[in-house]
């Protein structure tokens, strides 16, 4: 496959960026995305310039650490994440467009890199049980009804990767807060802390710069994980109930 | 993850910005100081218009049954209440009610939608639209509907930009002059198609907001999100198109 590739290439945080465009020849349709960035990289460096910089560790959809924007969609044309999508997908001789995560709570880091902890301090502020659990406890000796575990399961699926932000046209970051808060909050285990959790992580998502969720839908879209949009109605109901009893 | 461990272990973070003295956050600062509540707020006073809207509606309706009729409705939503409440005291607490409603559901809009574009300060080079162009129209669309809520009381209710003549009290005459004037029938149809469009996204958003919202009731919600916004455009437009066909004259 012979492609163009216009890249975003920014060599700090600070300092400006620009599309550059790439000719690239000798790719084949069985590679991921990552191993045709791999191939310009090689010939980057060849060449004697800096590589593309960006963002990757398992390469098998379920870390989170990859992912850019392809053509305008998060993680490209199809459900999946941008390790597991595959150059079958783009056809010889088309120009693709490559692009860091946008929104001001994930500051690039250097072209494609961009800075996700926004979505560790929101974890961090309520994202767990806070109960020592020790080793793995006797699978029935908390009972979880069928559909609940189903729901925590859905929720449970996110990786955390930052899609549902990039993609949203507000960079609401709604449905990956929702995903954590219902994930756990459904379960017995995360029952206790059920009211803090939804109204400290939701504060942290404010003050972390997000923009609110104006139910577009593109979050769901995007998602590599198929968290559904119903999710973010599920959050609210959780935080206007917490709000409601006036949590501590 | 690492984060996640050391959570574990650590106490949770006070939060000193939503406590009341008793150290539980008062209500109203929560709400306000949220964009979940922020919403909340959007969607309660956008269904109280939507409320009022319905009953304006059917009220206008009625002018296919004669001037009479239509006056008469008219003069009774200033007697309604009585002999409880004194003249037009019902009709200035729905007023009161729905200028608190328009205020709050603005003043939210504003500072969310503030948010919501600084939250992306560098935008993509490669754009793609993927939302329907009723979601995508909300902001503009809520501006369009301001600006014509200010025009229409000031040409059916207090008649300063009237055409020709208001007479108070004869709102049947009124409104076939509004609705003879190609400007009148021209902003008028603009805002209805708007407001179906918001509406329509609107009425949806605010049942998600609201918590209402799940995967099993989202077919329910869309379709009645259409069919308000079909009907109340619909039912709105009925009435210039009737005056410009000569149906009523």
């Amino acid at each position: 496959m012979r492609l163009t590739l216009r890249v975003w290439r920014q060599p700090g945080a600070d300092a400006p960026g620009a599309m550059v465009t790439y000719p690239l020849d000798g790719i084949s349709e069985d590679m991921s995305f990552l191993e045709m960035l791999d191939t310009l990289n090689e010939e980057l460096i060849l060449k004697g310039d800096e590589p593309v910089a960006f963002d990757h560790d398992c390469r098998e959809g379920i870390c989170g650490a990859c992912g850019v924007v392809i053509n305008g969609d998060a993680h490209g044309p199809e459900r999946t994440t941008t390790c597991q999508l595959h150059m079958r997908h783009f056809a010889d001789g088309d120009t693709i467009d490559v692009e860091p995560w946008r929104a001001g709570a994930f500051p690039v880091v250097r072209d494609l890199v961009v800075d996700r902890s926004a979505f560790d301090r929101i974890i961090g502020s309520g994202g767990y049980i806070t109960a020592p659990t020790g080793a793995a406890p006797e699978a029935h000796a908390t009972p979880v009804p069928k559909p609940d575990a189903d729901f925590a399961f859905e929720h449970a699926e996110c990786i955390g990767c930052g899609a549902c932000v990039a993609a949203c046209p507000n960079g609401s970051a709604m449905l990956f807060t929702s995903a954590k808060v219902n994930h756990l909050n459904v379960l017995p285990q995360g029952a206790p802390e059920r009211e803090t959790r939804v109204l400290d992580m939701v504060a942290t998502m404010d003050e972390e710069g997000f923009g609110g969720c104006t139910l577009a839908g593109e979050c769901a879209t995007a998602c590599p994980k198929g968290i559904p949009l119903p999710s973010i109605a599920a959050m609210n109901k959780e935080w206007l109930r917490a709000a409601r009893r006036g949590a501590r | 993850m690492l984060l996640m461990a050391l959570a574990t272990r650590t106490d949770r973070k006070q939060r000193t910005d939503r406590k009341r003295a008793d150290g539980r956050p008062s209500a109203v600062r929560t709400l306000w100081g949220s964009t979940i509540g922020k919403k909340a707020v959007m969607a309660v006073s956008g269904l109280i218009m939507l409320g009022y809207l319905v009953a304006h509606m059917f009220g206008n309706l009625k002018i296919f049954f004669g001037a009479a009729e239509f006056n008469g409705y008219a003069h009774w939503l200033r007697t309604m209440g009585e002999p409880i409440l004194h003249y037009e005291w019902a009709l200035w607490i729905v007023r009161l009610v729905l200028v608190a409603a328009v205020v709050l559901h603005a003043v939210c809009a504003y500072q969310l939608s503030r948010r919501d574009l600084a939250a992306r300060p560098t935008g993509y080079a490669h754009r793609r639209r993927r939302a329907s162009y009723a979601t995508r129209t909300m902001r503009w669309g809520g501006i369009i509907l301001a600006l014509f809520i200010v025009w229409h009381i000031l040409d059916l209710t207090t008649g300063t930009v009237h055409s020709g003549g208001f007479q108070p009290g004869h709102p049947y005459q009124n409104v076939i002059d509004t609705f003879s004037t190609w400007y009148g029938n021209t902003v008028y149809l603009v805002a209805m198609l708007a407001l179906g469009l918001h509406v329509q996204h609107g009425f949806w958003s605010a049942a998600q907001t609201l918590g209402v919202g799940s995967a099993t009731r989202e077919r329910m919600l869309k379709a009645t999100a259409n069919a308000l916004a079909l009907v109340l455009t619909a039912g709105f437009v009925a009435v210039p198109v009737a005056v410009m066909t000569g149906v009523v004259s």
